[in-house]
């Protein structure tokens, strides 16, 4: 009996260690980021700090200088993108997922198979097709490509759909369609809100996902003043301005990441909570 | 919309179809028809600014098939994904496995799943552009840190091995925390009768792993591997902003031979949609072999007890 104690104890440290160098492989690469971030580029090339240092001024100076950045710009256009594709997303998600789960008509169980099914399709090889689309009604250079086609979104009708089916909602419809409420009203004013954990989750990964698009910015937007925040990250390697400008490139990454990084701490237990919400369950 | 109730019985059936219209409608435009149109324009010589195109047959497939660049960078990006994913699977399955012990129970729970997810939401371009600088050369910190360590600093970014090891990880270190997480769900979704039962025979943690766990996780290692390998095949962002697919094209994933088909060079669209619909239909058998090799073969004989 006690050398299995001792024995558990021991591999307890051990994995224990084990999840502790994970989180350091998690840490070490952003604290390099801010750290150096902070330091001079002749600073960086001398060796490793552990502690900031005080050029970031200087490397800012170095950023806002290149042309045509300005971040407040840059900022908005992702927000602006990411904010209405989730919420163009979100909304049709959660009516589809709705229609899908409460009424009954022809063609439910095929949709509903269609929806796995669209899951799985690689999105990005009709981006080809989609380009020459957009081109042809001339819609390139312009933010309406990245955000409508969210309204068709599979995964998240998806995860809707399984937490409708986990729900037990018949009573409160009923007694609402006998007070005389319509079907829409039913939607917004009722199942709107018990469908909100589920919604928070949602908005949180489809703004994610969106903020974080590299592909299809790159594509359409060719204009400087629409870049988002992923097209300024990419200009910060290939637009041969920055090319020795170590401490620079690092205060752009900074730059781009903190805000998620605070957004993430703020919200990582609903985050870690809702990933695993809408998993498949059979 | 006010609805007078003439009959006894009413039929809300045709709220499913408007419910549903904004999301097919806009599947069927966003998705369905850029496909199509990928179709078509794979059968054309589309390039350029041109906006006719003549058709041309099986011309582009017939070119695409026999392009080394095009076979090479599909190798590059299964190369990359395997080495990429087989830690992804072990250490995601192994940590769920870990936190979800009733034996080994470990501290910090919480505290470590906050750090393990946190790379998957971060932006992939932007991490990507960091380790590239922190694996450069001469600066790079990891060079700085094996010159400390009594080492010689190595030319990561030269490296064939080396570049593709690297994106390798990166993918690795910005999944196997979601992965994790969707095991962890897959666990606690099982009957904690089965557990009960595995244990009153007297399993010990091997055996109930292998014999209980692991095969009640079934749908979820499907939905796993299939969405990874279909987002592998895919790899576009982090392999682009680490290196660009130097040293020589070696890293150069198939998405990325698809863009600069399309918007570098001769932009010839043509070629890229040709590629793309090869990629398709290249993703599409192994996800149907998947499925067939996954595929729940006792999904008639389940008893109560089953999932």
């Amino acid at each position: 009996m006690k050398k299995n104690r001792i024995q558990i104890r021991i591999i307890r440290v051990l994995l224990f260690l084990l999840c502790c160098f994970l989180t350091f492989l998690t840490i070490f690469p952003l604290w390099t980021m801010i750290v150096n971030a902070t330091r001079s580029s002749v600073q960086i090339q001398q060796g490793m700090a552990i502690l900031p240092s005080t050029h970031l001024m200087e490397n800012w100076a170095v950023i806002m200088g290149r042309s045509g950045v300005n971040l407040l710009t840059i900022f908005r256009n992702s927000v602006v993108i990411a904010g209405g594709a989730t919420a163009l997303c979100v909304y049709c998600s959660a009516l589809a997922a709705y229609g899908l789960v409460t009424y009954r008509f022809r063609g439910r169980t095929f949709l509903d198979t269609f929806i796995i099914v669209a899951m799985m399709v690689p999105t990005s090889v009709s981006l080809i097709g989609f380009y020459r689309f957009m081109y042809s009604i001339g819609l390139t250079n312009n933010f309406i490509p990245l955000i409508l086609p969210a309204m068709a979104t599979p995964g998240t009708v998806f995860f809707m759909r399984q937490y409708l089916l986990g729900i037990s909602y018949t009573e409160i419809i009923e007694s609402a369609r006998i007070d005389g409420a319509g079907e829409f009203k039913i939607f917004n004013r009722i199942m709107l809100p018990m469908l909100s954990p589920a919604i928070a989750t949602q908005v949180i990964f489809s703004f994610v996902a969106s903020w974080n698009n590299l592909l299809m910015p790159l594509m359409l937007l060719t204009d400087k003043s629409k870049r988002t925040v992923t097209l300024f990250i990419a200009s910060l390697k290939f637009a041969n301005v920055y090319a020795i400008e170590y401490g620079a490139i690092y205060l752009g990454c900074a730059i781009s990441l903190v805000p998620i990084l605070v957004v993430y701490f703020l919200l990582s237990k609903w985050i870690i909570a809702g990933v695993a919400l809408g998993s498949v369950k059979e | 919309m006010k609805r007078r109730n003439r009959k006894k019985n009413v039929s809300y059936g045709r709220y499913g179809y408007i419910f549903l219209t904004p999301f097919i409608l806009s599947y069927l435009i966003f998705q369905i028809y850029p496909l199509i149109y990928t179709v078509r324009i794979s059968f054309s010589d589309l390039k350029g600014f041109a906006t006719k195109m003549n058709f041309v047959g099986l011309a582009n497939y017939a070119r695409i098939l026999t392009s080394d660049a095009y076979w090479d960078s599909i190798w590059n990006t299964i190369v990359i994904w395997v080495v990429n994913f087989i830690p992804q699977l072990f250490f995601g399955l192994f940590l769920a496995v870990l936190f979800t012990s009733s034996t080994v129970k470990v501290r910090g729970q919480g505290f470590f799943k906050v750090f393990m997810y946190l790379p998957n939401i971060i932006t992939a371009a932007a991490v990507a552009l960091l380790f590239s600088q922190l694996f450069g050369y001469p600066e790079g910190a990891i060079n700085t840190i094996l010159v400390r360590l009594g080492f010689e600093k190595f030319e990561f970014m030269r490296n064939v091995a080396a570049t593709r090891g690297v994106i390798s990880y990166i993918y690795f270190w910005m999944w196997y925390g979601y992965t994790m997480l969707m095991f962890i769900a897959g666990i606690l979704g099982i009957n904690p009768a089965i557990f009960e039962a595995a244990r009153i025979d007297g399993a010990n943690n091997i055996q109930t792993f292998f014999y209980v766990t692991l095969p009640s996780l079934r749908t979820m290692m499907l939905y796993i591997l299939v969405t990874c390998m279909v987002g592998g095949f895919q790899n576009f962002d982090i392999v682009r902003m680490y290196n660009n697919g130097a040293p020589n094209n070696k890293s150069l994933t198939v998405m990325m031979y698809i863009y600069n088909q399309a918007f570098s060079g001769d932009f010839k669209y043509s070629a890229a949609a040709a590629a793309s619909v090869v990629l398709f239909l290249i993703i599409a058998t192994f996800s149907v072999l998947l499925f067939i090799l996954m595929r729940d073969r006792d999904k008639g004989k389940k008893g109560v007890g089953g999932r």
